[in-house]
């Protein structure tokens, strides 16, 4: 008796001394990153970019970006919130197309990721727990997508699908899951026989509750990790496919205004490249070290 | 040794014919008849005929497909919609320029940020690693196209310190032109190579061998150059094989802002020109490269480290 007394007050010691008694995954990793300044203003910013997007898109802030605000190419000047990076070919406000290249590019990394992450998790998920012909299918499947160096595939399928918006979703959606699959589908041959999994299925669980309610909540954390790469990714991938002429069409987008840019610079007009180049080095800059960050706190066996 | 490599190239099979039929559904399903695309709307019925029957696309779908293997095997892939150019004569031109910037800033590239990420490594925990991570994520963070832009801009246009942009077959003003190219290539690359080598060389430096290397007295240099070096080279060539797309691709967005007419270069008129059969060909053929150069790596790997091979 005073044996297993003993070793269970060591046990609890043991524990106290990690400092993880009671607490699950999440308010531990919560803990991490909250000690991490950086990862914080990081957070921030991203969240501030997104309410830019929202606010643009419905009209609140910079708006119409079409209006004309001054004459061509006028130097940034502080005289009005709308000259502050001065004005495009046409006298537009470069600010307020910031503003909406931002919308554009938010907006890239969200529908994307809400088409991919979906598909990704479920294949992986059913190609790590099945295994057998439907994880050589699947594996098959996503090797081959692989195989296509992405820009080319992006390319492929935004000149086919014709030039737009919808053919950027969709181009970046069907390619992103790739890199979430694969490392669900190894957590999930890792964790589909450990004892917790076998205990639901001795206690009657189907293998669609094991699946998704058992399994899918110990591997979730690899997704909001593969998250933020993913929609970082997006962003990057956005503007270059603008630039390239298959993006977005007569709205402004970052890569437009880059591509803009290209001709402007030789005449010193550099504001344009500056504005979109800038907007986008800090939000990529911010995902670059949330994604460190959160896979720090979430993974701590990866250094 | 030879049975890891048969099983190897057996493995690419399904990978190749499955590549092959994504780009088939996409190019001729999904993407559907170009013709309309390449006449304009005021073709008459005759010359859509003709186009029709000239690329193939009056034929059953099982017929065209076996075709584009039929291309994919002779490397004839037909002739380009804008130019009328032998698609094959397009892509065996653009090698060479391609390879003249892409293989220099590569292999720089690459030496430059392995020994980098070892140095970093080496200093690990100190200000100098803090400070080179901290760069590299900065680095890694500046959109690609701003390091072309604002470098044409500054070194070439400002300054004058390299040509503007232009191509010269001549060996001597050859690389006078790609100079510039390499050097933006570089500093693009840098950031994620650096902060990528690093971690795996620090990976390596927990082991027990190194502790053992450390106990018998090996000066440090010798034990990161000589032992830590070799057994990082599989997550090292790894990373090699990653970047090759873009190696073919000859960074094809350096290559059309210096007007270098390589294969990229290509690519991008191509997309301009609504050019289906050169897209098609350039997307199959990049592919095939980059599955061919995964099968090295593979075989590459058993070089490396004996471990790998045999499993």
């Amino acid at each position: 008796m005073t044996q297993i007394a003993t070793s269970v007050t060591t046990e609890n010691l043991s524990v106290n001394e990690t400092g993880s008694k009671g607490r699950s995954l999440w308010s531990d990793a919560l803990k991490r990153l909250k000690k991490d300044k950086f990862a914080i203003v990081c957070f921030w910013v991203i969240i501030f970019y997104a309410l830019v997007a929202l606010f643009a898109k419905f009209g609140f802030i910079a708006s119409p970006w079409e209006e004309t605000v001054g004459s061509a190419y006028d130097p940034p000047s502080f005289s009005s919130i709308k000259l502050i990076l001065g004005t495009d070919i046409f006298g537009r406000s470069v600010f307020y197309k910031v503003i909406h290249g931002t919308r554009v590019a938010m907006s890239v990394g969200l529908v994307s990721s809400l088409i991919s992450v979906p598909v990704g998790v479920t294949l992986g998920a059913i190609a790590g727990y099945f295994g057998g012909w439907i994880d050589d299918l699947i594996v098959w499947f996503y090797t081959t997508l692989s195989s296509i160096p992405h820009i080319m595939l992006l390319i492929a399928i935004t000149f086919i699908m014709g030039k737009g918006i919808t053919a950027i979703y969709v181009a970046l959606g069907v390619t992103a899951w790739v890199g979430l699959a694969r490392v669900i589908r190894g957590e999930f041959i890792k964790h589909k026989s450990r004892d917790y999994v076998v205990a639901a299925e001795s206690l009657g669980a189907t293998h669609l509750s094991r699946i998704f309610k058992h399994i899918l909540p110990n591997v979730s954390h690899f997704i909001i990790i593969n998250l933020s790469i993913q929609f970082m990714s997006a962003i990057k991938s956005e503007v270059i496919l603008s630039f390239l002429g298959l993006g977005v069409q007569g709205q402004p987008s970052w890569g437009v205004m880059i591509d803009d840019a290209k001709l402007e610079l030789s005449r010193g007009v550099w504001w344009q490249l500056a504005g979109a180049t800038a907007a986008m080095f800090v939000v990529v800059l911010a995902f670059n070290i949330l994604g460190d960050a959160l896979r720090d706190a979430l993974d701590p066996k990866i250094k | 040794m030879f049975v890891y490599i048969f099983r190897k190239i057996l493995n690419t099979l399904p990978t190749l014919l499955g590549v092959a039929l994504i780009i088939f559904v996409l190019f001729n399903m999904v993407g559907g008849d170009p013709t309309y695309q390449m006449l304009g709307k005021h073709a008459t019925a005759q010359q859509v005929a003709e186009i029709r029957h000239e690329y193939g696309f009056d034929q059953p779908l099982p017929m065209q497909f076996v075709k584009y293997l039929k291309q994919i095997v002779t490397f004839d892939y037909g002739r380009s919609y804008a130019t009328h150019q032998s698609i094959k004569d397009m892509i065996l031109s653009g090698m060479g320029p391609s390879l003249t910037l892409t293989l220099p800033a590569f292999f720089i590239t690459t030496i430059v940020a392995v020994l980098l990420g070892l140095l970093v490594a080496y200093f690990r925990g100190k200000w100098i690693d803090k400070l080179a991570v901290i760069l590299c994520v900065f680095g890694m963070s500046v959109p690609m196209l701003a390091y072309i832009l604002f470098g044409q801009y500054f070194l070439a246009y400002q300054l004058g310190w390299f040509p503007i942009s232009g191509f010269e077959t001549d060996w001597a003003e050859r690389f006078q032109y790609v100079a510039l190219p390499i050097l933006l290539f570089f500093l693009v690359s840098l950031g994620y190579d650096v902060r990528f080598y690093r971690t795996a060389v620090l990976e390596e430096t927990g082991q027990d061998y190194v502790r053992t290397a450390r106990a018998k007295g090996l000066s440090e240099p010798v034990i990161f150059l000589k032992h830590v070096l070799k057994n990082s080279m599989v997550p090292i060539l790894t990373n090699i094989v990653i970047e090759i797309p873009f190696l073919i691709l000859g960074a094809f967005l350096l290559e059309s802002f210096f007007g270098i007419p390589g294969l990229g270069g290509i690519t991008i008129n191509a997309v301009n020109n609504s050019d289906f059969p050169v897209l098609k060909a350039m997307a199959t053929l990049t592919t095939f490269l980059f599955i061919l150069g995964n099968l090295l790596t593979d075989i590459l790997y058993t070089l490396v480290d004996p471990r790998v091979s045999f499993k």
